[in-house]
């Protein structure tokens, strides 16, 4: 995602004022109406008897609870999968190997798989009649239902996040500069650090943000693995479908908002980011 | 792995495959390849027979026709969708440009089910947009078109954020070519400009449907969940367990999984030959 | 490029970070904690009975206990302890989902017969939820299927509410003068054609009944129709009660190899066994469950209105095991109603 920055030219070729300002409209009216709709819906639905009962509901402690553990489960997956996204992007796009383009299928794979299947398949693994679940039961180690199931759905379901960010970008990048650093005797770390690090950062944060902000509004899988123990298993989204089961319809939607809220926080810290990625870039002498 | 490679490739100069690939195989095995062999072994227990025969039954074909079609339904909408607003965040400067670029993101962010909540809030009979629509005798909420509207919301970025890119990286000096030649703007957009964007469009239209497909929290809520009508397959899948039938939801999961990837294999085929030279 | 966030130390810190997660799974073994595995309509009466419990067990042991719960679809909730859930008792929709989780071993096959009443020490039964002033004029089990009517019910393949829905109209077509089988399936495909929205759960229909505005008529659970009817305004819905209902028992049982391995057995039973005591069967009328207990029922004075309730275990249905085959398993009667060229 490479955003070069500065003010478009004048062009020959660009289209008239008019189809200009209907495309600007268009845009807005539809992204408006699509995206932007629905969380009006949650913050009307949410402040309908003013703020008192939002601040109610979010320090309730088993909210409370939930907030800690959401955050806590994005604090383990997130950095697990910028890791691992790390590792795939720099031996998919730096190295020739037979079998590339299936791996890279294959970590593209989670975004494609239904995300009740994501948990389904850790209860298949470690559920008390799935695979490892007696031998796990007869040390007393608890996976399913307990924070590895739900850090483990989690990270499956965020694992592309990063590598498909970084994938495309180091590809087009080419593979020149860490060659010629590495030839003038840099280890690896430190061409990776000093070369292609600096060239990627932006995108490497974007990606980790995108990671963030998924692993934290994780639906479906992890309530599949979570047992749904109040205060205890209940991540935000969880604890907002039991509110809403409870006919709290207001503090459903003021956690509801506290996520989304969370979640605009990390595309604006993502939005700056690149925005000062441009600065950077343009300040740096072209290559 | 890191001696095979080596030998194999000789010229490599660069360092640390060996470390990268082992950690690539290792976080993906651990992560994604173990647990959906699991998947993909636990129907097995029936028999092949006994797969087909938890498979063919009506509903679950209702169910993952409706998957499949509302998944590329949306994928369609949101075609012209992502591409006008690719177009208007790269090509033009206006005031609440960052807000609208950050707005895009958004369907990754909010958690599935709040959408799912906030969609059918709004789209039911008495919401505030289901209620005009409905004045003109359209329902969205608990019909397919409503599985399809969510469905949109969950892909749309895919789209956006596939095509930006590219059409940042256009090369202006052909259309300009193509002004200079007499050429209008609307005969150059057709004739330049969709064809350099078609594989990037395709590539944001696979990724849209694939993540519909699978949709599960943000659907459920404003699906209706008629079987035959309005039930999605994953669903299914979730009905399956309730009655305690786990190798039954695997074969349903594993049908999706084998179809999505025919899908995407299907979709990435296509998107080579269309490759410009 | 000093301070990028990715540094050897936070790499490792974040190795670390998962390894000890992944090892420390195990729940934290402290003061005794009892979790109760439940469903979906039971949320509000729990919440005041383990308050009830967690006293009173202070007072006769001096033992510090927490009281948790877990809520969701019936199905879910038994699958779920199947899988590993450490539930020390389970209090669930119906019996068939207790015998569920007694299949695979975790619970004595004679756990029904351990306490009194079947193991369910309070009842419930459906009823209707209807506009206000019932502008349909929706009296029993036979307007429902009138053209013109939308009815709401969970879908009874994933709701254990909706199960007795189902069998409760079922019965109620095979009571009719003239009644038989095919008549009963006759009566209950013309009511499963007057559903628009079939949700997964209890709770979700009647949202989508109360909230938007969906459908003339919600089956529901009493308990349920009258939560409705105090947290939504007494301005918008009645209750109807039908002249013919089902008896639904939701049944509790201690889960034997979880209590046997935690050591939380005595605790587990004087839960179940406190649920049958004045205080709690009181607690239960309060939340709208039919007491067992009959002074507490005549407590509750005409809060619940008498009226023919037939049981799962009458000849017409056989049992659970039964009723599940027939009517709810894959290819059953309920999956026929949808077959297409019906």
């Amino acid at each position: 995602m490479r955003r070069p920055g500065g003010e478009p030219r004048v062009e020959v070729a660009a289209e008239a004022p008019w189809v200009r300002r209907l495309a600007i409209l268009l845009a807005v009216l539809v992204l408006g109406l699509l995206l932007l709709l629905p969380l009006l819906a949650v913050a009307t639905e949410a402040l309908r008897r003013g703020w008192t009962p939002v601040v109610a509901a979010i320090t309730d402690p088993d909210a409370l609870a939930a907030i800690r553990l959401t955050l806590l489960i994005a604090a383990i997956s997130v950095p697990v999968n910028t890791l691992g996204g790390l590792a795939a992007a720099w031996c998919i796009a730096k190295f020739d190997f037979p079998g590339r383009a299936l791996l890279l299928a294959l970590i593209e794979l989670p975004f494609s798989v239904s995300p009740v299947i994501s948990g389904l398949v850790w209860v298949l693994l470690f559920g008390a009649q799935g695979w490892l679940g007696p031998w796990l039961q007869e040390r007393d180690i608890q996976i399913v239902f307990a924070l590895p199931g739900l850090v483990l759905a989690t990270i499956f379901v965020t694992f592309p996040f990063v590598a498909r960010t970084l994938v495309p970008l180091m590809q087009e990048q080419g593979r020149s500069a860490e060659e010629a650093a590495a030839t003038l005797g840099a280890s690896g770390w430190q061409t990776f650090r000093r070369v292609t690090l600096p060239d990627i950062r932006w995108a490497l944060l974007s990606g980790v943000l995108l990671c963030n902000a998924r692993a934290m509004g994780e639906f479906g899988a992890v309530s599949v693995v979570s047992g749904h123990i109040r205060g205890e298993t209940n991540t935000m989204p969880l604890h907002i479908e039991i509110l809403y089961n409870e006919y709290q319809f207001v503090g459903a939607f003021a956690v509801a908002g506290l996520l989304a809220l969370l979640a605009l926080v990390t595309l604006a810290a993502k939005a700056l980011l690149e925005r000062s990625g441009d600065l950077a870039r343009l300040r740096r002498p072209p290559a | 792995m890191r001696g095979g490679g080596a030998s194999g490739l000789r010229r490599r100069v660069l360092p640390g495959f060996g470390l990268s690939l082992g950690l690539t195989l290792a976080w993906l095995s651990t992560i994604v390849l173990i647990p959906l062999l699991a998947l993909v072994l636990r129907p097995l227990e029936l028999g092949p027979a006994g797969i087909w025969a938890s498979l063919a039954e009506p509903r679950v074909w209702a169910a993952l026709r409706l998957s499949f079609l509302a998944a590329l339904a949306a994928a369609a909408l949101n075609l012209p969708i992502g591409l006008l607003a690719a177009w208007v965040l790269v090509r033009y400067r206006f005031p609440g440009r960052r807000l609208l670029d950050g707005m895009v993101d958004l369907p990754f962010a909010l958690p599935t089910a709040v959408a799912g909540l906030a969609l059918t809030a709004l789209y039911a009979p008495n919401g505030w947009l289901g209620a005009p629509l409905a004045a003109l005798g359209v329902k969205v909420a608990y019909t397919p078109l409503g599985v399809m509207l969510a469905m949109a919301f969950v892909g749309l970025p895919f789209v956006v954020r596939t095509v930006e890119p590219v059409l940042r990286d256009l090369p202006r000096e052909a259309e300009e070519a193509a002004a200079t030649l007499g050429a209008g703007r609307g005969q150059t957009f057709r004739r330049v400009i969709l064809p350099a964007l078609a594989p990037a469009l395709l590539a944001g239209f696979t990724m849209a449907a694939a993540r519909a497909i699978g949709e599960y929290g943000s659907v459920i809520f404003i699906a209706g969940n008629m079987p035959m009508v309005s039930e999605i397959a994953p669903l299914l899948i979730v009905v399956r367990l309730e009655q305690f039938d786990y190798a039954g939801a695997a074969a349903v999961g594993l049908a999706m999984l084998f179809l999505s990837f025919l899908l995407l294999l299907v979709l990435n085929l296509a998107s080579r030959f269309w490759r410009p030279a | 490029m000093q301070g990028f966030p990715v540094s050897r130390r936070s790499v490792a810190g974040a190795g670390l970070v998962l390894g000890t997660a992944l090892a420390g799974g195990a729940r934290a073994q402290g003061a005794t904690q009892l979790l109760n595995v439940s469903y979906d309509p039971t949320r509000e009466f729990y919440r005041a009975y383990n308050a009830l419990f967690v006293e009173d067990w202070k007072r006769r042991t001096g033992q510090t206990i927490r009281a948790s719960t877990s809520h969701g679809g019936s199905g879910r909730q038994a699958r779920s302890v199947i899988d590993g859930l450490q539930a020390d008792v389970v209090t669930l929709a119906l019996a068939y989902d207790i015998d569920a989780i007694a299949e695979r071993g975790l619970i004595d096959a004679n756990w029904q017969s351990r306490l009194p009443q079947n193991s369910a020490p309070y009842t419930s039964t459906i009823v209707f939820l209807v506009r206000k002033g019932n502008p349909k004029g929706l009296r029993d089990w036979g307007d429902l299927a009138k053209p013109g009517v939308a009815v709401i019910t969970p879908n009874p393949k994933t709701s254990g509410g909706a199960r007795w829905n189902y069998l409760a109209g079922w019965a109620w077509a095979q009571r009719q003068p003239g009644g038989s089988p095919q008549a009963a399936e006759t009566y209950i495909a013309a009511l499963f054609r007057n559903v628009p929205v079939l949700d997964t759960g209890a709770r979700g229909s009647t949202t989508t009944f109360v909230q938007r505005g969906q459908g003339d008529v919600l089956l529901a659970w009493e308990n349920e129709a009258h939560l409705a009817f105090a947290e939504f305004g007494r301005g918008q819905f009645d209750i109807v009660y039908p002249g013919f209902s089902i008896l639904a028992e939701p049944p509790v049982a201690v889960v034997d190899r979880n209590v046997d391995r935690r050591g939380t057995r005595a605790a587990a039973e004087a839960f179940l066994k406190g649920l049958y005591e004045p205080e709690a069967q009181s607690l239960a009328a309060q939340h709208f469950y039919r007491p067992r207990d009959p002074a507490a029922l005549a407590a509750a004075g005409d809060r619940f209105p008498q009226l023919e309730m037939i049981t799962i275990d009458d000849p017409l249905f056989g049992g659970w095991r039964k009723a599940q085959a027939d009517h709810f398993e894959d290819g059953g009667l309920f999956d026929r109603l949808y077959r297409p060229g019906r």
